[in-house]
């Protein structure tokens, strides 16, 4: 156990690079580390991560441990969960920061139980209580029709997911300096009794939904498969995505791969065009951060119009071929 | 093959958002007037993907729920969709429980139940939307774990887990017995029968209080979580909705674009 406790990011690779959404948890570690005045450290399990540790350090990582040979493409969820234990009770960290994702949601509960710590998922606002130093953790619930406010009530690490754009990206300074520090994996395999035997990453047509920044979104107002054309046209106009609330989802109209919301993509384009959705909470989860929503619904009374910057109450095959038409005529 | 599925009563998420409250001071949610609790949804589907490898290698189904009121509906509703037995687990003793005190109230109960190949949860509670208990049951029964099932297969002996990620999924073998917790991508969840209705009605429903398990006392309960609720609110909303009006829906639709572009945001 080291003598100094510090705030361990396990962080996620792509294409030997540090994902955005990492960026994200490590402005949020920095802030922590300032208040608690302990060190920001990361943990980067995969191959090929040599260069992503040294861009780790240039985001503000005062430390990377780097765990070369297991990958999350390949192994059962469980390994990761045993490296990573085995890191913190070596390193004794006072906060273990996730992002919500595949990989977060999954690993953040279990290692928790190992650990004894404490635990809380998806949370949007991590503070330190000034008194107590206890960790404040804000996170949404009831399907977002509530906030709630934690405090860890014990001394043992904290465990964390971050939903994903709750903070800006860390930028890289060239003068940063810091420690890379390769951990050897004892992790004994044969307690491992799961194995992973596919992974598929659907290959998304067109622009993936979490970096659009446009997303033309149709709901249950749609009513089929066909109406979404006209979304799609939309979308083609102004270079955007499609997306779908759950009921689109459910019956089949649209692909589950575009839904937006709690249990969807949580996304934040600059331009949000919201056609025939109710605007129901768990929907609103994952778009509620667009720069601009638009909402195009037949009932005033919609709750989609308490959440939207502009609003046309209509049948949305009124509005659509108009505005495919027009949008087309100005940006010509 | 046996299975056993964790079952939670909540309040029914899909109420419209005007008619959620919350009391601040006590930090509670005020049921809405006239709209009855109801199964989580991911719990209702975790009892059709059990019910989906029943009809497939048979074996039978049991249900448990921590419910401090004793309340047996959504065990029954649980019965009624063609689950074999339920058991509701109620206790003072459990009362003020954190997702470990649960998870462990609910990993002595499926330990007391004995013989099963599979535990499946919901991925959340849609009240918390904590999605932590499934994971930690797995961890206090050395388990191994899939989280997200959207499907589950039995393949040479083993179980064949189908896990949702955000752009595909991911296939697991795992060993039974196993834990999984289930996604809403398993679909509709089948109507009860009549006649699953009249017989669940019938059945008797146990009460299992915390001397009947085998519960370290520390572990559940108020004394033992983890962390405290300070705050419990209503975010507020600042937008105003501008509503773009015209003689006809189209002209309304022609102003909306020329706005947009006058915004910059075309
Ligand atoms: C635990 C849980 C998790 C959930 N997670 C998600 C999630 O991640 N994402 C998600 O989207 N939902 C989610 N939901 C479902 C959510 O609660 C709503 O049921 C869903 O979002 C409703 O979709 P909708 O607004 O598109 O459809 P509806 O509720 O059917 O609303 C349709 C809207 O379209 C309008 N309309 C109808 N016809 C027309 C027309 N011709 N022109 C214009 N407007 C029209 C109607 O006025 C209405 O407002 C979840 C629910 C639960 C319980
Ligand atoms: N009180 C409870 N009784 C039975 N099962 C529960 C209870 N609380 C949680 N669960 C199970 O654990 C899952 C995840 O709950 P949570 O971690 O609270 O979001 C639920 O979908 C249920 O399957």
């Amino acid at each position: 156990m080291s003598d100094k406790k510090e705030v361990l990011i396990c962080g996620e690779v792509k294409g030997e690079k540090i994902t955005t959404i990492t960026k994200e948890l490590m402005t949020t570690g920095r802030k922590l580390c300032i208040d608690l005045n302990q060190p920001l450290s990361l943990l980067l399990i995969g191959q090929n991560i040599q260069e992503a540790a040294n861009e780790a350090i240039l985001l503000g990582a005062d430390k990377v441990y780097t765990a070369e040979g297991a990958s999350w493409v390949e192994s059962f969820p469980e390994h990761y969960v045993s490296i990573i234990a085995d890191i913190c009770n070596q390193t004794g960290p006072s906060i273990i920061l996730f992002s919500q994702t595949d990989m977060g949601r999954d690993i953040a509960p279990r290692l928790a139980a190992r650990l004894g710590a404490g635990v809380c998922l998806d949370c949007i606002e991590l503070a330190i209580d000034p008194d107590t130093k206890s960790l404040l953790q804000t996170k949404p619930v009831y399907g977002g029709n509530a906030m709630a406010v934690w405090a860890s009530t014990n001394n043992k690490p904290q465990v964390i997911t971050m939903r994903p754009r709750t903070a800006a990206q860390a930028e890289p300074d060239t003068s940063r300096k810091g420690e890379i520090v390769p951990v050897a994996l004892d992790v004994n395999n044969s307690m491992i009794k799961g194995k992973l035997l596919e992974t598929l990453q659907e290959d998304v047509k067109g622009i993936r939904l979490e970096e659009a920044k446009v997303i033309i979104t149709g709901g249950g107002g749609i009513g089929g498969k066909e109406g979404f054309q006209l979304i799609k046209e939309l979308a083609q106009i102004l270079g955007g995505a499609v997306g779908i609330s759950r009921v689109p989802c459910d019956e089949g109209w649209m692909p589950a791969g575009h839904e937006i919301g709690q249990t969807g993509h949580m996304v934040s384009p600059d331009l949000y065009i919201a056609v025939g959705i109710s605007g129901a909470p768990q929907h609103l989860a994952g778009c509620s951060g667009s720069k601009c929503i638009i909402a195009i619904n037949k009932d005033p009374e919609a709750h989609i119009f308490k959440e939207a910057d502009f609003g046309i109450v209509g049948y949305y095959r009124e509005v659509l071929p108009v505005l495919i038409e027009k949008c087309r005529n100005l940006l010509a | 093959m046996d299975i056993i599925v964790c079952v939670k009563k909540i309040p029914d998420p899909e109420i419209p958002p005007a008619k959620f409250k919350l009391d601040m001071e006590s930090k509670r949610v005020i049921p809405p007037e006239g709209i009855p609790p109801v199964i989580n949804p991911y719990d209702e589907q975790a009892v059709e993907l059990a019910l989906r490898l029943k009809d497939k290698y048979g074996g039978k189904i049991t249900v448990l729920t921590i419910d401090n009121d004793a309340d047996t509906s959504i065990v029954k509703h649980a019965l009624a969709m063609g689950a074999d037995e339920g058991i509701v687990l109620a206790d003072k003793a459990f009362e003020g429980s954190d997702s470990f005190s649960t998870s462990h109230i609910l990993s002595q109960a499926i330990q007391k139940v004995g013989n099963f190949d599979l535990v499946l949860c919901g991925r959340q509670a849609a009240d918390w939307d904590e999605g932590l208990v499934g994971a930690i049951i797995a961890e206090n029964l050395s388990l191994p774990l899939v989280t997200l099932a959207e499907a589950v297969d039995v393949v040479d002996g083993k179980l064949k887990v189908k896990r949702v990620t955000l752009d595909g999924y991911q296939i697991f073998a795992v060993p039974t017995p196993a834990v999984a917790t289930v996604s809403n991508e398993v679909g509709q969840p089948r109507l009860p029968s009549g006649w699953g209705i009249i017989s669940a009605s019938r059945k008797q429903i146990p009460i299992w209080k915390a001397g009947d398990l085998d519960a370290d006392p520390s572990q559940i309960g108020a004394k033992a979580v983890r962390r405290r609720l300070v705050k419990l609110f209503i975010p507020v909303r600042e937008k105003k909705c501008e509503i773009i009006e015209g003689e006809t829906t189209a002209e309304a639709s022609v102003k909306l674009a020329e706005r947009l572009r006058k915004a910059g945001v075309i």
